[in-house]
């Protein structure tokens, strides 16, 4: 299978891939950015989707990094791959719902070359990185002729397979707040095999101080036309201690978030269950590592 | 390389054409081609270069057949465009064997007998060399994982993860200077790239 024809560019700098993205908005053309192509090439080939123009963003130089600021924020640039982000030493010991997330996203051979950054522009329903993203209150910072500009993660995915960055804007980084204190939770994925996209995903991203939560967020994967923010779950924990009553609240309330539709990975009930005991499971986890933090 | 489309008698088809010049290096030899930016990587390798040891299975980035190796990672190429190897180095599984000895994979792969078909067999090796490049000693555990996107619809996989654990220990051998496995290749070849 071959995409329908194209131009090709790579630029070497950041303003020179704006320039090239606004002058074909301009004229009326469709450009794509092409960062991981592990969603984009698969598209192209099924014509599903078929720009005038790619803009390869891979030969942009200074963008594979994620880091931590002294204060405790985690920035993504828009080249870091999944599987840095695996691999990653930072991630391992400071962002548990990041580095529980990293190695169930696709298969290994995807995760050489797909973008967190990427995902969270696919706005796929069933992408997991959004998820992440939204219940740690993260953001997307975006570029375009005008400068730069900081998108809540939430307000980011704005349905499914849309995004809220103009034509000629480039996602730069994705920004993860600093914790409020220590960070727990995790990521937990039903699929039906290894690689598999979600049946049912959970975010659960907590900030514990001396075994009472100080920030809660959650967020669901694959039930639901997108990224659903389980808002009131979150809020339910915060200023609490994750007790058995605690947990199945919060649980029962992201159960509720959940918008399942039946389909060939399983039925709406059965989704809408996996999700209360994924909550369960994470915040029972998290409950025993805080209850260890304040008794050490 | 050469392209070649059906003439519908547009008048802008022939000049509309985009087409690339890249550079690149595969299997060690450094090479230069003239592509259309539509070009899979997988095609350059097949068409371009007559290297058809790399298999198109799926042609949708779930099987893994068709992945080689780019600067040492594994990659679909089947998911990646031929002008993305400008200035960049890709090992297919011709480049596994020198004239004269198999790759261990390939041995380990013989040995064990790790394929049936052969149809998912490059991608498998090319894999498996990654995951040895980065980890000389992995467990069964880390062989299944780093192989699990790579799909083989015959063997059941058991024997293919025993062909890596086999090719592991006879590079660790290798490397400690400490001989050859039992059975080491004559280079007659085994037939292990599979039809294509
Ligand atoms: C077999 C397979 C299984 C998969 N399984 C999963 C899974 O389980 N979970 C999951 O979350 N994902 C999965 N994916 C998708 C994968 O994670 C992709 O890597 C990701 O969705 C897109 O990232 P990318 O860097 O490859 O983006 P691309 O494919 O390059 O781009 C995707 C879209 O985002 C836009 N875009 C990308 N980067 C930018 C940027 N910096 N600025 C502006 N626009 C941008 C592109 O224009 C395009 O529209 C799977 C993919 C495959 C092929
Ligand atoms: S042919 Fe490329 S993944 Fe199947
Ligand atoms: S040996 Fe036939 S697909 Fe793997």
């Amino acid at each position: 299978m071959y995409p329908s024809r194209f131009r090709y560019e790579a630029p070497r700098s950041l303003t020179e891939a704006i320039g090239l993205l606004h002058t074909t908005e301009s004229a009326g053309d469709q450009a794509k950015v092409l960062a991981g192509g592990q969603s984009l090439v698969p598209l192209m080939k099924l014509r599903f989707a078929a720009p005038e123009l790619i803009v390869d963003i891979n030969n942009l130089p200074g963008l594979d990094y994620h880091r931590a600021d002294p204060d405790g924020t985690i920035r993504v640039g828009a080249l870091c791959r999944h599987a840095d982000l695996e691999h990653s030493a930072l991630l391992a010991s400071t962002q548990p719902t990041m580095a529980a997330a990293a190695p169930l996203i696709a298969d290994p051979i995807v995760r050489n070359r797909g973008t967190l950054v990427g995902s969270l522009c696919h706005a796929d329903p069933q992408g997991d990185w959004a998820s992440v993203v939204v219940a740690l209150g993260g953001s997307v910072v975006a570029q375009g002729p005008g400068g730069r500009r900081s998108i809540p993660a939430d307000a980011f995915v704005t349905g499914p397979f849309e995004n809220a960055l103009a034509p000629d804007e480039i996602a730069v980084e994705a920004v993860i707040p600093p914790p409020q204190g220590v960070p727990a939770g995790g990521y937990l994925k039903l699929e039906r095999r290894v690689g598999d996209f979600a049946t049912v995903g959970v975010a659960v991203a907590l900030d514990t101080a001396g075994g009472t939560v100080t920030r809660a967020g959650i967020a669901l994967t694959g039930v639901g036309g997108s990224t659903i923010a389980a808002t009131e779950a979150g809020q339910a924990l915060t200023g609490k201690v994750l007790t058995a009553e605690i947990i199945e609240q919060a649980a029962g309330l992201a159960a509720q978030a959940a918008r399942p539709r039946t389909d060939h990975r399983g039925s709406a009930e059965y989704k809408r269950h996996m999700v209360r005991t994924f909550v369960t499971r994470l915040l029972t986890r998290a409950g025993q590592a805080a209850e260890a933090e304040r008794a050490a | 390389m050469t392209t070649v489309y059906d003439d519908r008698g547009e008048q802008a088809a022939a000049t509309d054409v985009p087409l690339r010049r890249i550079a690149f290096t595969i299997n060690g030899a450094r090479k230069i081609a003239e592509v259309e930016p539509r070009l899979l990587l997988a095609h350059l390798i097949r068409r371009g270069l007559g290297l058809t040891g790399t298999h198109l299975g799926c042609d949708t980035t779930n099987c893994g057949a068709c992945t080689v190796l780019v600067d040492g990672k594994a990659v679909k190429s089947c998911t990646m465009l031929a002008v993305q190897a400008d200035g960049h180095e890709i090992t297919t599984v011709e480049g596994l064997a020198t004239a004269s000895e198999l790759h261990p994979l390939q041995e380990g792969f013989r040995q064990e007998h790790g394929l049936q078909c052969g149809f998912c067999t490059p991608g498998m090796m090319l894999s498996a060399k990654a995951l040895l490049d980065a980890n000389p000693s992995p467990t069964e555990e880390d062989v299944r994982w780093a192989l699990s996107g790579n799909l083989c619809r015959c063997t059941g996989y058991q024997n293919i993860v025993k062909s890596v654990l086999w090719a592991a220990d006879k590079l660790r051998a290798a490397g400690n200077g400490a001989g050859g496995e039992p059975g080491a290749g004559d280079g007659s070849g085994a037939g292990e790239d599979g039809s294509s």
